[in-house]
């Protein structure tokens, strides 16, 4: 296991992406609009991990960052650890309880800028585990963006005690957390 | 700034603090480096710009081939964690418990949250913070391993009073830093990333002057009031590098290491006037000069004999029953005092926290302890209460964790 190649991944994407942006700073077109990069170029995570559970569901964290010169929207997502990827946000409910729930429209990561995914804000939701997610394992998780390009990235598995909102999805109430 | 999360943990850091402080890392990067060069020159005059410098901000690289805590000028605080590994942390599980936490350490270390540290504010000041990890026999064992030889309990000396509370152990933790609350917090970060691999089986807190209150490089005095560690070789030196690290196997670039819970008897010890002080040890207590000479470092003459006839350094005294005419019996030492609370009726529940490294036990340790089993004076005032052997892995890169030499063979 290797809790820090992840970041050297993401450093050859970012490199590209750098790459692909002097490239055409430097070599001026009049002619044909340049294609646009995939967005997936352009995003990066940092500090990524995902919460230790036996069963049900649990959820990855990080610091996802835009690099590029446009909004990076990401609408949905898969992992090998679970059946169901969502993108949750957490808000208070009508009674004052902070819940999750699924994020209208994706998570918008701003140009030039970060979004935090955390416990007790926006994440990323496992759902239905496959097999128990234990302490220093690597969970990998695959983002879909807007423009239909993908986000691999993979994050040490860590024991956790928050990340503990109910989640009102689907009309059931579930906590987060496998014990 | 994605393109700075590349090459090493300690490289997050600053981003981190960036994203935590909203801007402010400019400032702290430049506190930070300017903290590193200390660390890094401890010998050369500070810059002018040092001047504001905090040694909150100083920062012990942690990647390299041998783990930091060994040869780092020790730290104020320390506390040393022995735990049990539970029956289910198999060889697999070894990997993934040391992937994790030597990643927490490398964060740390150089001033950063650990990944899910639910505190991240309060890791922004490492104070020169190490960890250094030891792994006992059952953690070898568990890998595969039955090398090196000597990781093994000590044999049974005739002073020990062992107690089980403060002995033995499958996995160290040295966490020290110049902040008993950087120490805290790494200490809690730590143990909550080892929960799922392992139980605390003793804790050991101790301490020697606080940062900045002595120059770098005094050594040590024991709560006897001796100086204590006089004759230690000085780190990056070839001496040292003979003595400490291991040169075979997969504990290449590690070491080896003592750690025993020595009682020292205060109460019983104010009974010894100044004289039968200095001639229990064989050095003066002003500065722990050999009775024979003037500076703390001047050899100790044991030919030298009264008027009268009698060794000037008593042959019974600790500083010659602890020479070897043997070069390769030579130890490192770098302790820690421990002054517990005591209990009802007590007046003093104190003593030395002895930790020794050296690339080989049985051949550099364990002909001193015999000598000084057999005969030391300061016995009468000295009890070891606990006693742990462990062997200190080789250091690791950016992309490896401790103890791979181990694991991934």
């Amino acid at each position: 296991m290797n809790i820090t190649r992840t970041p050297k991944i993401l450093l050859v994407a970012a490199a590209m992406a750098l790459a692909l942006t002097g490239c055409a700073a430097s070599t001026p077109t009049a002619e044909a609009p340049p294609t646009p990069a995939p967005a997936a170029d352009s995003l990066a995570i940092a500090d990524a991990w995902v919460k230790s559970a036996e069963e049900g569901m649990s959820a990855a964290f990080g610091v996802l960052e835009n690099i590029g010169d446009e909004d990076i929207t990401i609408v949905s997502g898969t992992s090998t650890a679970s059946s169901t990827v969502e993108l949750h946000e957490t808000v208070e409910s009508g009674t004052g309880e902070m819940v999750m729930r699924p994020k209208e429209g994706g998570f918008v990561i701003p140009a030039g800028g970060s979004f935090e995914i955390a416990p007790g804000g926006n994440h990323i939701m496992l759902m239905g585990l496959v097999a128990p997610i234990v302490a220093g394992e690597e969970a990998s998780v695959v983002l879909t963006l807007s423009d239909g390009s993908t986000f691999s990235f993979t994050a040490p598995v860590k024991d956790y005690e928050g990340a503990n909102e109910t989640y009102v999805g689907d009309g059931m109430n579930m906590d987060m957390g496998g014990e | 700034m994605a393109r700075d999360r590349s090459d090493r943990p300690g490289r997050f850091a600053p981003n981190r603090r960036q994203f935590l402080l909203g801007g402010a890392v400019a400032g702290l990067g430049a506190a930070a480096a300017v903290g590193a060069d200390l660390v890094l020159n401890p010998g050369g005059r500070p810059a002018d710009t040092a001047s504001t410098a905090l040694n909150g901000d100083a920062v012990v690289p942690y990647f390299g081939r041998n783990q930091a805590g060994v040869a780092t000028p020790a730290q104020a605080h320390a506390v040393f964690v022995a735990l049990d590994l539970l029956p289910t942390t198999d060889r697999d599980a070894l990997r993934r418990m040391m992937g994790i936490v030597t990643d927490d350490a490398a964060r740390l270390t150089q001033g950063g949250p650990a990944l899910a540290d639910s505190e991240p504010e309060l890791a922004l000041v490492p104070a020169r913070l190490t960890v250094t990890f030891g792994f006992g026999p059952e953690l070898v064992a568990r890998a595969g391993a039955s090398d090196p030889a000597w990781l093994r309990p000590l044999e049974p000396f005739g002073i020990d009073r062992l107690e089980e509370r403060w002995s033995g152990g499958d996995l160290l933790l040295q966490i020290a830093a110049d902040d008993a609350f950087t120490v805290a917090h790494a200490h809690r970060m730590l143990l909550k990333d080892l929960r799922s691999f392992a139980t605390v089986r003793w804790t050991q807190t101790g301490f020697r002057r606080a940062y900045g209150s002595e120059a770098t490089g005094t050594t040590m005095r024991n709560l006897f009031g001796q100086v204590d560690g006089s004759t230690n070789a000085e780190p990056g030196t070839d001496a040292f590098d003979a003595q400490v690290w291991a040169q075979d196997g997969w504990l290449a670039g590690g070491t080896g290491m003592v750690i025993r819970r020595t009682a020292m008897n205060l109460d019983k010890w104010d009974r010894l006037d100044r004289g039968g002080r200095e001639q229990s040890v064989g050095r003066t207590l002003a500065n722990g000069a050999p009775l024979t000479g003037v500076n703390e470092n001047d050899e100790p003459d044991f030919a030298a004999v009264t008027k009268i006839g009698f060794p000037v350094i008593p042959e019974f005294s600790h500083v010659r029953r602890a020479r070897s005419d043997n070069p390769r019996e030579r130890i490192f030492r770098r302790g820690y005092n421990y002054d517990e609370s005591p209990s009802a009726g007590q007046i003093s529940d104190s003593g030395l926290i002895f930790v020794s490294f050296q690339a080989d036990i049985d051949a550099q340790f364990v002909p001193i302890q015999r000598r000084l089993d057999e005969l030391d004076l300061l016995n009468e005032w000295t009890t070891p209460v606990g006693s742990a052997v462990f062997a200190i892995p080789p250091g690791c890169d950016p992309d490896g964790y401790i103890g791979d030499s181990l694991l991934e063979r």
